[in-house]
């Protein structure tokens, strides 16, 4: 089947088989290859994409699902070699250590601070439920959020 | 993991959804969220050889006040449910449980229809809507017909719903007499060991995780209505109960925080 996706700005115009999960077909047929996957079970958030802004895990989703979406990957978060602020966040409070888990942990994070722009540590740490880190880095994770908000980016 | 080879087609409607399903038979699954069926057929544990679509009916995704119930159109997200002001005025308890279903990014793709028709007897919204005493309304080839939460789940992951029917909206009364939802598990974002719905002031009480259905807790509406304390009552919890044994709990184990959870629920709703 045909399928029309916006990633990062640009439409893709591809041919995939309605079983191609979304990670697939943005991994393996348009090569943004900072999406990853973990669990392959909707659990770890490794996978994690914004669809018209809101954060989804692309295994659990088909990408004829995203037919016609906008969607947003971790390649399309900085803009030219300026990091997006969540981005410069976790660098500057360590917010990452193997970085498996990071592209997922900052579009998580970006579309929670859309719906709440000045969050709790608390709230923070239910609003990255979604999301493991198997380094167990959540300390400064959490830190990075908390900081990226108080910037208001 | 990939699901094995299928068919995809988007329905434009309620109606041509109804028509592809009964084209297809027993064959054909409706997707609407994807949140249940795409992990499952990427098990094999379903393996439609058609999938239709209805994700994209925006127009069955609606919250609306009406004359002493809210209306909820079936692809309405967790995410609208947990964010939504009617709900704030009309039906606290729904808006609470939905945001306690999973986490963010789940909450944004899964589907108020999606959830009860699966069935699951696990999770947390069939429990709310069983305790509040909720309607279901499902379109089939002839028409529509209103189903009451209570008469629509059948055994696990199953539903009266015929195979050519699909639920269109799903209606709660209004009220904000007492509630409280308890969701006892171990680990953020999981699924509930044992959940505990409390509506209207103990009216409606169920049960999540205790059977191959949701519940309703009869034993403990019983007594709550024959005048028994809320103490009295939630020791009758388990009561008639067959709940599973699995990695997370026994089923004496389950029937203990049923009977701890149903009194907690209660006290929090009020009921003493
Ligand atoms: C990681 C993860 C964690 C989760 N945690 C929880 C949790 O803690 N608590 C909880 O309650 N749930 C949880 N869920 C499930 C989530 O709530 C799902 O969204 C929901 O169960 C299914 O909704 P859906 O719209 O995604 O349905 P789908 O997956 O699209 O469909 C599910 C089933 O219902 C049928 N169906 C869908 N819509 C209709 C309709 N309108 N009429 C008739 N049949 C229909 C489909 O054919 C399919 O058989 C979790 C899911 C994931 C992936
Ligand atoms: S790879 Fe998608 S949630 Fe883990
Ligand atoms: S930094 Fe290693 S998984 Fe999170």
């Amino acid at each position: 089947m045909e399928v029309q996706i916006t990633i990062n700005g640009t439409t893709h115009t591809s041919e995939v088989e309605p079983r191609t999960l979304l990670v697939h077909h943005i991994r393996d047929d348009l090569g943004l290859t900072g999406t990853n996957v973990g669990c392959d079970t909707s659990s770890c958030g490794a996978c994690t994409i914004h669809i018209d802004g809101q954060s989804a895990k692309s295994c659990t989703l088909l990408a004829v699902q995203a037919n016609g979406a906008d969607l947003t990957t971790i390649e399309g978060m900085a803009s030219g070699d300026g990091l997006h602020p969540m981005q410069q966040a976790f660098m500057e409070n360590h917010g990452l250590q193997c970085g498996y888990c990071t592209p997922g942990m900052v579009m998580a994070a970006t579309s929670f601070l859309n719906e709440n722009a000045d969050p709790s540590e608390a709230e923070v740490r239910e609003g990255l439920e979604g999301n493991l880190c198997r380094c167990t880095g959540y300390h400064n994770i959490v830190k990075s959020v908390l900081d990226c908000a108080s910037k208001g980016a | 993991m990939i699901p094995a080879a299928f068919d995809y087609q988007v329905a434009e409607s309620a109606d041509h959804a109804i028509a592809l399903l009964g084209e297809h038979g027993d064959e054909s699954k409706l997707l609407a969220g994807g949140h249940s069926l795409v992990p499952m057929m990427k098990f094999r544990l379903a393996t439609p050889t058609m999938v239709i679509d209805v994700g994209r009916l925006d127009d069955l995704r609606y919250i609306r006040a009406e004359n002493g119930h809210v209306a909820i159109g079936a692809l309405t997200r967790h995410h609208e449910l947990e964010n939504s002001d009617v709900l704030a005025d009309a039906c606290p308890m729904l808006k609470h449980v939905a945001s306690l279903v999973g986490d963010p990014s789940v909450r944004h793709r899964g589907t108020l229809g999606g959830t009860l028709a699966h069935s699951d007897p696990a999770s947390d919204l069939p429990a709310a809507v069983l305790a509040l005493g909720g309607t279901l309304v499902a379109q089939g080839p002839s028409g529509t017909r209103e189903i009451a939460a209570n008469e629509f789940f059948t055994g696990y992951f199953e539903s009266v719903l015929a195979p050519d029917e699909m639920l269109t909206e799903i209606r709660v009364p209004s009220g904000t007499g007492g509630w409280n939802y308890q969701k006892f598990n171990r680990r953020a974002q999981d699924w509930a060991i044992v959940g505990v719905g409390v509506a209207d002031g103990g009216k409606g009480v169920s049960l999540v995780n205790m059977g191959s259905v949701p519940l309703r807790a009869t034993a403990v509406e019983e007594a709550l209505a024959g005048g028994a304390s809320a103490a009295d009552a939630a020791a009758l919890a388990a009561e008639g109960t067959e709940p599973p044994t699995d990695l997370n709990a026994d089923a004496d184990y389950r029937g203990h925080l049923a009977r701890t959870l149903v009194l907690r629920a209660l006290t929090e709703a009020g009921v003493s």
